[in-house]
C-alpha cells in the first residue's frame, strides 16, 4: 500500500475518489505558495465519495488567488453540496511550477477539497467570467487525462461551461460537452437530476443519452447537436440542430427571488492570500443602466433586488461563520439598490462600534453615492472612491448610453475631496464606437477640472485623481455586438496623445495618475468573445504553442495567438481582423443568435442606431418599459423594492457578544 | 477633519493571553502570514475581545514569535495576544482552536504573569524525515557532528548569505519513532531515518534546511524525495555539562514561568 503511494504509475490501479494527495504532497516543497494546492479550507466540505450518485468538480479557471473569492463557484459549491446525494470539489488553475512537475510525476489534475482526480468525476464544470481562462481550460483537460475534444470522450466527465462568456460558447464548442447561459443555481440542480436518472437507470444511450436528454431541457446548449453552415464570403448560413427533439435556441435561467436564495450561507475563508480579503453579499442580479458596452447588464436581466432584511441577515451569518473584517456589498450598480439608503445607515449603526468595514463598489457618478460613502466609511477606513464616467466626453457618453454630465462629475468628486476622501479614482473606457481622439482627449480635461475643484473643496494640493483606461471589446448580446473593434495601434496611439496631454501640464499633471494597458490584449480577447467555432482552432494551436494564463500579462504574449490565428486559419478565408475590426450588418448571422439571452435582436439593432445617432435610453426601473424583450421572453419582471421596512431588527443576541460573555468577562 | 483618525473606544489590554498552537498535516504549508489572516479572523469568529492599536487601520494587538518556515509542520508555535477583558485561558484555547481550521490547532493557552517571552525561545528540537537508505543519512550525520564549521549558502531578500550551520546544532540523533501524531502522521515510508536535531536560535537562523544543505554538503546525502520536518519543541535550553552528550540536552517549556506564578 505504501510502496503503491510513492509509486506514480498507482495512477493506473487508484480507485475512483481516491485522494491523489500522497503523490502531490511530494511536489509541493518545490513550488511556489503550495498552500494555494492544499484546501482545508474554512467551511470547505468533503464528502466520502460513495455517498453520492453525481460527482462535480468545480472549476474556476484563473489561480486559486483569482478563482477562491469568486461568489459563482461559491455558490455553486454550497447548493450542491447541500443536495443529499450530488457532492461537489473546487479545482483552479495550476501555474506553470506545478504544471510541469505534474506531468513529470504523472500528477493528474485534482480537487482542492479531497485531492480528488478530476477525471473521476461526473460532471466538470467550469465558470468562464472572461473568455481569457480559455487556454487554462485545455491546461486542466490535459492534466486530468481527458481528451481535449468532446466527440473523443466515452467514460469521461461531462464539461460543462457557464459564467458570462458562455453567452457565446462558440470558439470553446469543440472542447465542451455543454454550457449553460444565465444563472448557476437552479441550472446545476436541474442538470444534477439529470444526471442522476441517466446513472440510475444503467446510463441509457451512453454519453449521447445524457445528452440528448439535457439538450431536450430547452436550457442546456450542446453544441454537437447543431451543425454550422458557411457563406462563400466566411459568413455564417445559419445555425441548426442535427437532430429532432434538439431546440433551435437554447434559453438562459433567470432566477427570481433572491430571498429564497441566500447563498454563500458559509463563504470559504481561504488560507492562502486571495484578491479579495473580504466577504462578499449580492445585494441584486442584474441591471437595467443601459451601458450600451456592458455585457453583464445586458444579459443578466430583469433587476432582482434581495430585502434589505435578508441583505442584512447575510451579512451577519456571513460574517460569524468566516470572521472577515471586510463585507462588500456587490452587484452591477450597488447605489442603486432601491433601499440602498437605510441599507448603508442601518449597517453602519450596526457595525459602528466593531472593527468591521462596510464597502460599496461605488462607479455612480453623483453626491448620493459619496455620501453612502461617507456613511460606510463612518468608522474610520477610507480607502479611495472610484466612479465610472467610461467615456471623456459628453458626446461619446450619449453613444454608449452612461448619462452623466460633467457638472455631475465635478459635484460628486467636490463633494468627495470636500468629505475627506483623497483619491478618486475614475474609469475610462477607449475604443468605443464612434470615438475620436478628441473624446479621449477630454479624460485629460475632465480630470484637470477634477483635481482644480477638488483643490478648491478640500483647500489641499495634496489631493490626487487617478485615471484608469480599459480597451473597449465589444461584447455578444450587446448592441455593440455589431460595432468595429478599434485595432491595438489606433488604441495605443490615441492612449499616447492622452498620456501626453496629462504628462505635459504643469499645473495638474503631477496630481493625475493614469494606468492603462496596450491594446494587444483586447483584440485577442476579441476574438475570442465574437468568435465563432472556427476559432477553436485558434485556442488549441496558441495553447500547444505555450499560451496559459492569458489574463495575466507577464503570461500573455499577444505574437504568440497571432502566429497560432495565422495557422488555425489559414484555410478558412478568415482572419483576426475579420472577427475583431469588421463592424457586422444586421443581417449577418452572428455565432451566438441561437442562444437566447432574452433580449430581442431588434431592439439590440434599435439601441445599436440609437447610440450612433448619439441618442440616449432611460432605465426602465423609473420609466415605462421599451421592450428589450427580456421579461416577455424569459417570463420574469423586475423585483425591486420598497419593501416599507427602513429599519432592520438589531439582532436579539448576535452570536459573538454572547460568546464574549461566556468566554470572557463577566 | 477625516484627514485624522475618528474617535475610538480604545479599551486598554488588561490580560495578555499566550498561545501554543500547532500546524499539522497538509495545513504545513501555510505560511507565516497565511497563519495571521487565519488567526485574526479566528479571533473574531471567537468573540475574543480583542484590544486595537490606534490610527487610520487598527490592528489587534498580537505579537507572534519565531514561525516555523513554509511547509515544515509545528508541535509548537507561539503567539502573545492582548484583550480588553479578563479570558478564561481554557475556554479561549476550546473556542479559537474550533475556529481556526483543522491543521491550525490550539494547543495550549495560558495567561502571561512573567515578561520576555520571546527570549526564552533559545532553541528548537526538530524532527526531520529524511529518505535515503540509513547507512548514508547515519554517516552524513557522523561527518557533520564531527565538523567544527560548515558554511552553508541560502537565498535571503539581501542576497546570497554564507554563514556557519554547524555550531548551531547541539544535538544530533536518530530515532525509530516518529513523535509526530494527529493529522497527517501517517505510516513512515520504508528508507526513511528520523533524525532529531537541537538547534540554537542564533542569527541568521539555522533552518532545517540549512541543516539538511549542511548534511547534503559533508556527506553527499541524496535524499529520495522532499524530507518530511516537524518543530517538536522551542523554549529555554537545559544545557547541563559538554555539548554533545545527548542525555544532557533538552528544551524545557517556555510557559514554566507563567505556570509558576499562578
Amino acid at each position: 500500500m505504501t510502496s503503491q503511494i510513492l509509486d506514480s504509475s498507482a495512477s493506473t490501479t487508484r480507485e475512483r475518489g481516491q485522494s491523489v494527495f500522497p503523490e502531490l504532497e511530494a511536489l509541493l516543497p518545490l513550488i511556489a505558495k503550495p498552500i494555494q494546492y492544499v484546501g482545508g479550507e474554512l467551511n470547505a466540505v468533503t464528502k466520502p465519495w460513495s455517498d453520492a450518485t453525481v460527482h462535480w468538480a468545480l472549476m474556476y479557471p484563473d489561480a486559486y488567488e483569482v478563482g477562491a473569492p469568486n461568489q459563482g463557484v461559491q455558490i455553486l459549491y454550497e447548493v450542491l453540496n447541500e443536495q443529499a446525494d450530488v457532492l461537489a470539489e473546487r479545482t483552479y488553475a495550476v501555474w506553470p511550477d506545478l504544471e510541469s512537475l505534474m506531468r513529470e510525476h504523472e500528477v493528474p489534475a485534482f480537487t482542492v477539497d479531497a485531492h480528488r482526480s478530476v477525471a473521476d468525476f461526473d460532471l466538470l464544470g467550469l465558470s468562464f467570467s472572461t473568455e481569457l481562462g480559455y487556454t487554462n481550460m485545455l491546461t486542466a483537460l490535459s492534466l486530468a487525462n481527458i481528451p481535449l475534444h468532446a466527440i473523443d470522450r466515452e467514460d469521461h466527465p461531462i464539461v460543462v461551461a457557464g459564467g458570462h462568456a458562455a453567452f457565446n460558447p462558440e470558439p470553446i464548442a469543440q472542447f465542451i460537452d455543454a454550457a449553460v447561459l444565465g444563472d448557476g443555481e437552479e441550472a446545476v440542480l436541474l442538470i444534477s437530476n439529470i444526471v442522476k436518472s441517466w446513472i440510475n437507470a444503467g446510463r441509457p444511450g451512453g454519453r449521447e443519452g445524457v445528452l440528448l436528454e439535457l439538450a431536450k431541457s430547452g436550457c442546456v446548449y450542446i453544441p454537437r447537436f447543431y451543425d454550422v453552415e458557411y457563406l462563400p464570403d466566411g459568413r455564417i448560413k445559419r445555425v441548426v440542430p442535427n437532430r429532432p427533439d434538439v431546440p433551435s435556441r437554447v434559453t438562459k435561467f433567470t432566477l427570481m427571488d433572491l430571498d429564497a436564495w441566500p447563498y454563500p450561507k458559509a463563504p470559504l475563508v481561504p488560507l492562502a492570500e486571495t484578491v479579495h480579503e473580504r466577504m462578499s453579499v449580492e445585494i441584486f442580479r442584474g441591471c437595467t443602466r443601459g451601458c450600451r458596452f456592458c455585457q453583464a447588464g445586458m444579459i443578466t436581466r430583469p433587476v432582482r433586488e434581495r430585502s434589505i432584511t435578508s441583505i442584512a441577515a447575510m451579512v451577519e451569518n456571513g460574517l460569524e461563520k468566516t470572521g472577515f473584517e471586510e463585507v462588500g456589498l456587490l452587484s452591477l450598480s450597488s447605489a442603486d439598490h432601491s433601499e440602498i439608503g437605510d441599507l448603508a445607515r442601518n449597517l453602519a449603526d450596526r457595525y459602528e462600534k466593531t472593527q468591521t468595514s462596510l464597502s460599496l463598489p461605488s462607479t455612480r457618478v453623483d453626491a448620493f453615492n459619496v455620501d453612502l460613502a461617507n456613511e460606510l466609511s463612518r468608522n474610520g477606513r477610507r480607502s479611495g472612491l472610484t466612479f465610472a464616467p467610461e467615456g471623456g466626453s459628453e458626446r461619446i457618453r450619449r453613444v454608449i448610453n452612461k448619462l452623466v454630465s460633467e457638472e455631475d462629475l465635478i459635484r460628486t468628486v467636490t463633494t468627495a475631496y470636500g468629505a475627506g476622501w483623497r483619491n478618486v479614482k475614475l474609469y475610462f473606457m477607449c475604443g468605443l464606437p464612434t470615438e475620436t481622439d478628441e473624446d479621449v482627449l477630454q479624460i485629460a480635461a475632465m480630470a484637470k477640472e477634477v483635481i482644480r475643484a477638488g483643490r478648491e473643496a478640500s483647500g489641499r494640493r495634496d489631493i490626487k485623481c487617478t485615471v484608469s483606461i480599459g480597451g473597449f471589446v465589444p461584447k455578444p448580446h450587446t448592441p455593440f455586438q455589431w460595432a468595429a473593434q478599434l485595432d491595438h495601434e489606433s488604441t495605443d496611439a490615441r492612449l499616447q496623445k492622452l498620456k501626453d496631454a496629462i504628462r505635459n501640464d504643469k499645473e495638474f499633471g503631477k496630481a493625475i495618475g493614469l494606468r492603462y494597458h496596450d491594446g494587444k490584449p483586447g483584440i485577442i480577447e476579441g476574438i475570442l468573445s465574437r468568435g465563432d467555432r472556427r476559432v477553436g482552432d485558434v485556442i488549441e494551436t496558441a495553447w500547444k504553442n505555450g499560451a496559459r494564463f492569458d489574463g495575466w500579462s507577464e503570461h500573455f504574449s499577444f505574437d504568440r495567438w497571432i502566429e497560432s490565428a495565422h495557422f488555425a486559419l489559414e484555410e478558412t478565408g478568415v482572419d483576426v481582423d475579420w472577427f475583431t475590426t469588421r463592424e457586422r450588418d444586421y443581417t449577418e448571422v452572428l455565432p451566438w443568435d441561437h442562444l437566447d439571452s432574452g433580449l430581442d435582436s431588434e431592439w439590440l439593432w434599435e439601441d445599436w442606431q440609437d447610440a450612433l445617432s448619439e441618442v440616449a435610453v432611460d432605465d426602465c426601473r423609473w420609466t415605462p418599459c421599451f421592450d428589450c424583450g427580456v421579461c416577455d421572453q424569459m417570463n420574469t419582471e423586475i423585483q425591486v423594492g420598497p419593501t416599507g421596512v427602513t429599519d432592520l431588527p438589531m439582532p436579539s443576541a448576535r452570536v459573538s457578544a454572547v460568546l464574549i460573555q461566556g468566554l470572557c468577562g463577566n | 477633519m477625516a484627514n485624522k483618525p475618528p474617535e475610538r473606544d480604545l479599551a486598554p489590554v488588561i490580560q495578555k493571553l499566550r498561545l501554543r498552537y500547532a500546524k499539522r498535516g497538509r495545513l504545513r504549508f501555510s505560511s507565516h502570514r497565511d497563519f495571521q489572516r487565519a488567526l485574526e479572523r479566528a479571533l473574531r469568529r471567537a468573540g475574543v475581545p480583542m484590544a486595537y492599536s490606534a490610527g487610520f487601520s487598527p490592528h489587534p494587538k498580537i505579537s507572534y514569535s519565531n514561525s516555523a518556515p513554509t511547509g515544515v509542520a509545528s508541535e509548537a508555535e507561539y503567539v502573545e495576544i492582548g484583550v480588553t477583558e479578563l479570558c478564561d485561558p481554557q475556554k479561549l484555547q476550546a473556542e479559537l482552536d474550533a475556529a481556526l481550521p483543522p491543521g491550525l490547532d490550539v494547543v495550549e493557552v495560558i495567561e502571561a504573569t512573567s515578561s520576555d517571552f520571546s527570549s526564552r525561545l533559545e532553541a528548537s528540537l526538530w524532527e526531520m524525515e529524511i529518505c535515503a537508505p540509513a547507512q548514508e543519512v547515519m554517516s552524513a550525520v557522523g561527518a557533520l557532528m564531527e565538523s567544527t564549521e560548515v558554511l552553508v549558502e541560502r537565498k535571503t531578500k539581501s542576497g546570497l548569505r554564507v554563514f556557519d550551520a554547524r555550531s548551531a546544532i547541539l544535538l544530533m540523533e536518530s530515532v525509530t519513532e516518529s513523535a509526530v501524531t494527529g493529522p497527517g502522521g501517517d505510516q513512515m515510508p520504508p528508507e526513511c531515518v528520523i533524525l532529531h536535531v537541537v538547534v540554537r536560535h542564533i542569527t541568521p537562523s539555522v533552518r532545517p534546511d540549512d541543516v539538511l544543505t549542511a548534511l547534503k554538503q559533508v556527506g553527499n546525502l541524496v535524499p529520495l524525495k522532499p524530507i518530511r520536518v516537524t518543530r517538536l519543541a522551542q523554549g529555554p535550553l537545559n544545557e547541563v555539562g559538554d555539548v554533545g552528550i545527548e542525555a544532557e540536552i533538552s528544551i524545557r517549556d517556555p510557559f514554566d514561568p507563567d505556570r509558576v506564578l499562578v
